[in-house]
């Protein structure tokens, strides 16, 4: 894809944030897939020549990271996290039955473009196992059939909104954007907290 | 350095044995000083310390405070009150580098049967003397696609990775070709490239030397032998002036490939892959075999020993003769040649610089450079570095690496006087002044440098006159040091050995009498020729004048300089008596061919840019080949004189009880500048430089390597492009009026009167398609 | 009295917690505006007298970390904050930032007054978008109220996924632009950290302690917690539990106390094992109920405090899958830089795979516990460390249930019995 005059000023700002140029590779990627879903060659060799490196050494730092992905994903890539206490707890479950029910393996991504699917270590979350997360974004408590209807949500292109997260879900290259430090100024949507990270709070309050 | 430097020792106990080393000394190699080895992989003392292959984990403690746990020798340096066990005195440390050694193999695909590096292997070594000799592995392994080229000559096989990381440190931290990296991570982590970018480093071949396993071999050496099979002898590389220590290693008579050898004052461990991989040339099928003359019908034909040297000597007896000799002669040939020329044909005319060379040159390698003894050492130490005419990654790489370990070390201050800013300057940081061809005098002068500076000089520094009057008031201003670094390999050895006009051997001038009495002394010679011999430039016009009659030339290239053809008719015209090991364009031309021996096939030495000795013997026993100097005082016995230089031992000999001149040294007379042109809007103002891989008539054969050089371009200023419109990949037609070349443009660092093309490259040979090579008006046309 | 104190989770029942409004309505940038008055030294020493100690797991006492940065060597210093949360059941750093990430930035400014540094990074991993949202908005919000960009500037990177990040100096060269992998030490980040200059980095709980540690002095802070793990922290309780959460307590309160505040076990469930600090922490029983969980209970009972990430299992769950699927998370996070580690957890997980599945033997127990010593303290970092905790734990306490695979052939759990959803029909 050819990058706009603008797109380039965005990298720009990006690499100014940091005393050192090379500091901005992570971000850079993220924004590469902001604009083109995962992480081309073209992406590697602009990266390279604004940061004044090898491409050997920008597809070094591309390829040691998770989220950074070689190939297209869904519009809404969906994590369900198999990490002990969430596979326990049913993670397990819930990705066996998106599994069959999205008709893909791990890393597949469905044939309209709209979901992919991934098992995903801890997401930080453990109090509202089992999670789910899709474009990075929170889905607490899942069952196998909350998944599903979310998935099916994506599909009809109208997914359900984050439990904790903004008021709608945005779509990967959306969140690739946030993540590459861009302000879409969603910040103030949805809720403070979870009901599990208020607990302490609350039986503080009842003075137990 | 008068005073000496003060090195603090700290004494510790391995095993048991005390030993002092200095501080800052890892474990790991104090312990080789005790001969105790402790096994490893990913160490390698010219890399940084990484600690990632934890197979040199031993017991350490500090003052009676033990550590809770083994450590890697590698990465931790003596302190005073250590004790250190090793695998050979602590139980826990053996069992933590067996238990390594075991992890390390589970996923090594154990096919030493079918791999290069059985037989010379750290793993399969190691694995015997640390390791267990039955795996509990029954699990499944880990592969890969087998061999994968990252460049045309180096394949990488990552089954057999132990992900040591010293090729990607290697790349990173002593070339500063980033092009291999490690990719991925945990247990599917690899050595890569990135999928657009081969590993076109000029140093790759090193990357094959220090893999500890057979991950990393050469295309030109797979499967070819085992190493036990191999017979090894120390060599000294014929490539250039950097003066690599090497190692040859031969089967049956054939030079199988090459090795990096070990001098920590010169090459430290590394070469370039030129001098590691080009050595075909010496084994190609067109090797002369045998004398020729030419008859009455004035065809060459194969002829004894004796009637070739009897026609040779005729020959050069019966007219005036002269000598040209090519700057790739060992130390003591070359001696042979000045020797020859002074006693059998009685004349100083005699050039070794078979290339673009000037009055000016020939006058500051008498006044400056013979005799000199700048050094490596003398980097080192610099406070700042000047290059002048010089492209030390292309034209002398181990300068280069030397130049980059100090920069990476403590920032050394480089600047590069030139036209165009080259790939090997920018990885140095360096200062890239900018100056149109034939413009470099005037930035020389006043630089900024003190009796700590050095100023590199190449060959090159000739083709703009005043460039080295230049360079020699700088260094009379500032006490700076001159380096002078031809690029080839005898350049050096045959300045000191005379093979030049104006100097008699041990830098003394021809035209100082006493001189020439203390040479002819020594020489037994009643007396010596007095007049200053004629450069190459002149002994060519003087055939072409009949001044000359007969050329005795060895190992010379007529198309090095600007003007080919006068070369060419001068050999035509000449009686020729050429010394070579293959057919060229003097043998062509010449009247009697002397098949001699390649740099393989002989003992002797080079002296490199420093002026130090790199001797070699024979790698290939029992060759029939003779070298230059045995056949040249073959031709003068049958002229009726003696050189009394039998054997290279003898010539050596002779050259040590030279002694040195303590007369005056030659003067250098002061040259001017030449004036900048005016540029209509086409025209450029012509430079250049070879490229260290190239079409250099050393690399013939060498197709892999050939697919590591650098793309030919001509390169433009941005201003320039934009003026003719001319973007990246358009196609650029360069005319002289001797003909044109026609190159891919690239838009780059460059002055906008210059273009900058590759000298000697494929679709770009200047001095053949030119006639021109730097500073020459040149037009271009976009087509 | 309640057992708990909400200090950093005061407020996160406010709708608008996050917000900078929110945040100086509670009092917040006070403590900014006292510390940039005081001395740097004073700074360091206040923090130090508190006691606060490091809670990314490690629990160095975070003062003396501040005082090792040298002063007046005219170098930049930087503070960096490692916001990777990513040891398995940890969960406490992201509530935090998503409910207030003010706290955040003003410990930030105290640190970077109190160390000499004029930029501070916020490290975050990288599946966390709203997190992100709500930390870069509330930057930009400190910048426009004057917070920053008066002499400290804070910069938020964000992570791409990879757990060995969050170990310190994996973390510096994955800022610095490189892959994340340790890097040798000495020399440590207080002397050549971040571009190789001083550098001091600490986890989002440690630093967003400072503030209130400044508003109230280091003799409250003091009046938490234990002997010598002073304070408050955030538990985090997760697993077969009635009611998961966060519970910001004194130090040294036990799984027991937490427990019967959280309404206990999963109803009809026995408690089976648990991890007090992450999966990376040696696992405990019921016997360890009553262990107080700070820095010195914990490592007596043989595991680390770490993040106090309780992770509760109940006996419907399966040793050998739950440290299985712990295993294979440490062989895919393994940066790849050591033998131990990299090949070590490879072959980990196939002897775990053939004993889940009932394919092992008991040889295979000795081979485990064997790996594990040659993994444990051969490794590069805590990683490789980290990986053996579960396997030599588990083993120690559940031997039996490992033997019973081998017997029976295979796992004797059905696994829908320790879902939250067994019985709601799936």
């Amino acid at each position: 894809m050819a990058y706009s005059t603008q797109d380039l000023a965005t990298m720009d700002s990006i690499i100014k944030r940091y005393p050192r140029s090379r500091s901005a590779i992570m971000p850079l990627l993220h924004f590469v897939q902001s604009r083109v879903g995962y992480v081309d060659g073209e992406g590697i060799e602009l990266i390279a020549q604004l940061l004044a490196l090898e491409t050997a050494e920008v597809s070094a730092v591309a390829t040691f990271y998770t989220q950074y992905k070689r190939k297209p994903v869904g519009e809404y890539h969906v994590g369900v996290c198999t990490n002990t206490l969430c596979a326990v707890m049913g993670g397990d479950a819930i990705l066996a039955g998106l599994k069959e029910h999205l008709g893909l393996d791990n890393d597949g991504v469905t044939a309209d473009g709209k979901v992919s699917l991934e098992h995903i270590e801890c997401n930080a979350a453990c109090d509202y196992a089992p999670v789910v997360m899709a474009n990075w974004e929170f889905y607490d408590n899942q069952s196998v059939q909350s998944a599903k209807d979310l998935v099916d949500s994506m599909r009809q292109g109208n997914p359900k909104p984050p439990t904790r997260g903004p008021n709608s879900l945005v779509t990967w290259k959306e969140a690739s954007a946030v993540l590459a430090g861009l302000n879409d100024g969603k910040a103030h949507e949805g809720v403070q907290a979870g009901e599990a990270s208020l607990l302490g709070l609350r039986i503080s309050k009842e003075g137990k | 350095m008068t005073t000496a430097e003060i090195v603090d020792m700290i004494t510790v106990v391995i095993d048991g044995f005390e030993v002092s080393v200095p501080k800052g000394t890892l474990v790991i190699r104090a312990a080789e000083q005790l001969g105790i080895q402790i096994p490893r992989f990913c160490d390698h003392p010219l890399l940084d310390p990484v600690g990632a292959c934890r197979q040199c984990l031993v017991d350490i403690e500090i003052n009676g405070r033990a550590f809770p746990k083994p450590q890697a020798s590698c990465t931790i340096p003596v302190e005073p009150g250590m004790i250190v066990k090793t695998q050979l005195t602590s139980a826990v440390a053996d069992k933590a580098q067996k238990g390594v050694m075991e992890l390390l193999l589970i996923n090594h695909p154990l096919d030493c049967p079918v791999c290069d590096k059985g037989g010379e292997c750290p793993l399969q070594n190691q694995a015997l003397s640390s390791g267990h000799s039955e795996s509990r592995f029954q699990g499944v392994k880990r592969t890969f696609e087998k061999p994968i080229n990252i460049s045309s000559q180096v394949l990488l096989d990552r089954e057999r990775c132990v992900l040591c990381a010293r090729c990607t440190r290697f790349s990173e931290q002593i070339a500063s070709d980033p092009f291999i990296t490690l990719n991925e991570r945990g247990a599917l982590q690899q050595v890569g490239i990135y999928e657009k970018q081969p590993f076109t480093s000029y140093f790759s071949g090193n990357v094959v030397q220090i893999c500890p396993v057979g991950a990393l071999t050469g295309a030109s050496y797979r499967f070819r032998a085992r190493p036990f099979d191999l017979v090894s002898t120390p060599s000294a590389c014929e490539h250039c002036a950097s003066g690599c220590d090497m190692r040859t290693d031969v089967r049956r008579g054939k030079t199988l490939r090459r090795l990096a050898g070990e001098d920590a004052s010169v090459n430290e461990e590394w070469n370039c892959d030129k001098g590691r991989w080009a050595f075909k040339y010496v084994t190609a099928v067109d090797r002369l075999a045998h004398p020729q003359v030419r008859n009455s019908d004035g065809e060459l034909v194969q002829a004894s020993w004796p009637e070739a040297l009897a026609a040779a000597a005729a020959g050069l007896k019966a007219s005036h003769a002269a000598v040209l000799v090519g700057g790739r002669a060992t130390h003591e040939d070359a001696y042979g040649y000045s020797k020859f020329a002074r006693v059998a044909l009685s004349t100083n005319d005699i050039d070794f610089r078979s290339r673009i060379s000037s009055d000016e040159e020939r006058e500051f390698l008498a006044a400056r450079v013979v005799g000199s003894k700048t050094t490596y050492l003398d980097i080192d130490r610099a406070d700042h570095v000047v290059l002048v005419g010089f492209e030390p990654e292309e034209e002398s790489p181990i300068v280069f690496l030397r130049l980059n370990k100090q920069f990476r070390k403590r920032a050394l201050k480089v600047t590069s006087i030139g036209s165009k800013l080259s790939i090997g300057v920018e990885k140095l940081k360096g200062e890239f002044v900018k100056v149109a061809p034939g413009q470099e005098a005037n930035a020389v002068a006043g630089l900024p440098l003190t009796a700590k500076s050095v100023i590199l000089v190449g060959e090159r520094a000739s083709e703009s006159a005043g460039v080295l009057t230049a360079v020699a008031a700088l260094a009379d201003s500032t006490s700076a040091k001159i380096a002078w670094i031809p690029r080839r390999a005898g350049e050096r050895g045959a300045l000191e050995a005379g093979a030049i006009g104006n100097l008699l051997p041990g830098g003394r001038p021809v035209a100082d009498a006493s001189a020439r009495v203390d040479i002819a002394a020594l020489w037994g010679a009643p007396s010596l020729p007095a007049a200053v011999g004629r450069t190459n430039d002149e002994i060519y016009s003087a055939v072409n004048s009949g001044d000359i009659g007969a050329l005795l030339v060895g190992g010379v290239d007529p198309l090095d300089g600007i003007n080919g053809a006068a070369a060419l008719a001068a050999l035509d015209k000449a009686f020729v008596v050429s010394l070579e090991i293959a057919p060229s364009e003097v043998t062509q031309r010449a009247d009697v061919i002397l098949p001699v021996a390649a740099i393989t096939e002989k003992s002797g030495s080079f002296l490199n840019w420093e002026g130090r000795a790199r001797s070699f013997d024979a790698a290939v026993d029992d060759s029939l080949n003779r070298s230059d100097l045995r056949i040249l005082s073959m031709i003068a016995e049958e002229m009726g004189t003696s050189l009394n230089l039998g054997t290279v031992t003898a010539a050596a000999k002779e050259i040590a009880s030279l002694g040195t001149w303590d007369g005056a040294r030659a003067t250098l007379k002061s040259t001017s500048a030449s004036k900048a042109a005016t540029l209509k809007e086409n025209e450029f103002i012509l430079t250049s430089w070879r490229r260290l891989l190239d079409l250099g008539t050393l690399q013939k054969g060498e197709e892999n390597l050939a697919g590591t050089a650098r793309q030919t371009v001509a390169v433009i200023s941005p201003q320039r492009a934009a003026t003719l419109s001319v973007v990246d990949g358009d196609r650029l037609k360069i005319s002289t009026s001797i003909g044109s070349v026609t190159l891919s443009a690239l838009v780059e660092d460059i002055h906008d009167d210059a273009i900058w093309a590759p000298r000697n490259s494929r679709g770009s040979q200047l001095l053949v398609n030119l006639g021109a090579a730097h500073g020459a008006v040149v037009t271009v046309v976009k087509i | 009295m309640s057992k708990l104190t909400p200090i950093l989770s005061a407020h996160w029942d406010e709708k608008d917690s996050f917000t900078i409004e929110a945040y100086t309505r509670n009092g917040g940038y006070k403590a900014s505006q006292k510390a940039l008055a005081m001395d740097p030294d004073a700074v360091i020493q206040l923090v130090k007298d508190s006691g606060l100690r490091g809670r990314g797991g490690a629990g160095f006492p975070t003062g003396m970390k501040w005082g090792f940065i040298p002063q007046g060597d005219n170098k930049d210093h930087y503070l960096v904050v490692n916001a990777d949360e990513s040891e398995p059941g940890t969960c406490k750093d992201m509530p935090l930032l998503m409910a207030n990430p003010h706290v955040l930035i003003e410990g930030c400014i105290i640190a970077c007054h109190a160390i000499r540094a004029k930029n501070g990074f916020i490290y975050i991993r990288g599946e966390v978008t709203h997190i992100v949202r709500r930390l870069n908005q509330a930057i930009e919000d400190a910048y426009k109220a004057g917070h920053l960009g008066n002499g400290i500037d804070l910069v938020l990177h964000v992570g791409a996924g990879a757990y060995i990040c969050g170990e310190e100096t994996a973390l510096l060269d994955s800022l610095e632009g490189f892959r994340g992998q340790p890097r040798l030490r000495p020399p440590f980040p207080a002397i050549a950290g971040l571009y190789a200059r001083p550098t001091v980095v600490n986890n989002v709980e440690s630093i967003s302690a400072v503030p209130a540690i400044i508003n109230n002095g280091a003799d409250w802070y003091q009046s938490m917690g234990t002997e010598k793990s002073k304070g408050a922290t955030l538990y985090s309780l997760s697993g077969h539990v009635n009611n998961p959460g966060q519970f910001e307590a004194p130090l040294g309160i036990t799984l027991r106390e937490i427990l019967e505040l959280a309404g206990g076990i999963r109803t009809g469930h026995t408690l089976k094992f648990w991890t007090p600090g992450g999966s990376s922490t040696p696992i405990f029983t019921q016997d360890h109920l009553d262990t107080p969980l700070d820095y010195e209970g914990v490592a007596a009972a043989g595991s680390m405090l770490g993040t106090k990430a309780l992770q509760i299992f109940d006996e419907t769950t399966c040793i050998v899958r739950a440290v299985l699927r712990w295993t294979e998370f440490y062989k895919h996070e393994s940066c790849g830089k050591c033998t131990p580690c990299r090949e070590g957890t490879w072959w980990l997980v196939q002897i775990l795979r053939d004993l889940e599945a009932g394919k092992g033997n008991e040889a295979d127990l000795a081979k485990l516990l064997d790996l594990c010593d040659n993994i444990l303290g051969r490794s590069f970092c805590a990683l490789g460390d980290g990986a053996t905790s579960p396997i030599t734990s588990s083993i120690k306490y559940f031997r039996d249930e490992y033997i019973a695979h081998i017997t029976q052939g295979g796992c004797p759990f059905d696994p829908v019995a320790s879902t939250l959803f067994v019985g709601a029909g799936a």
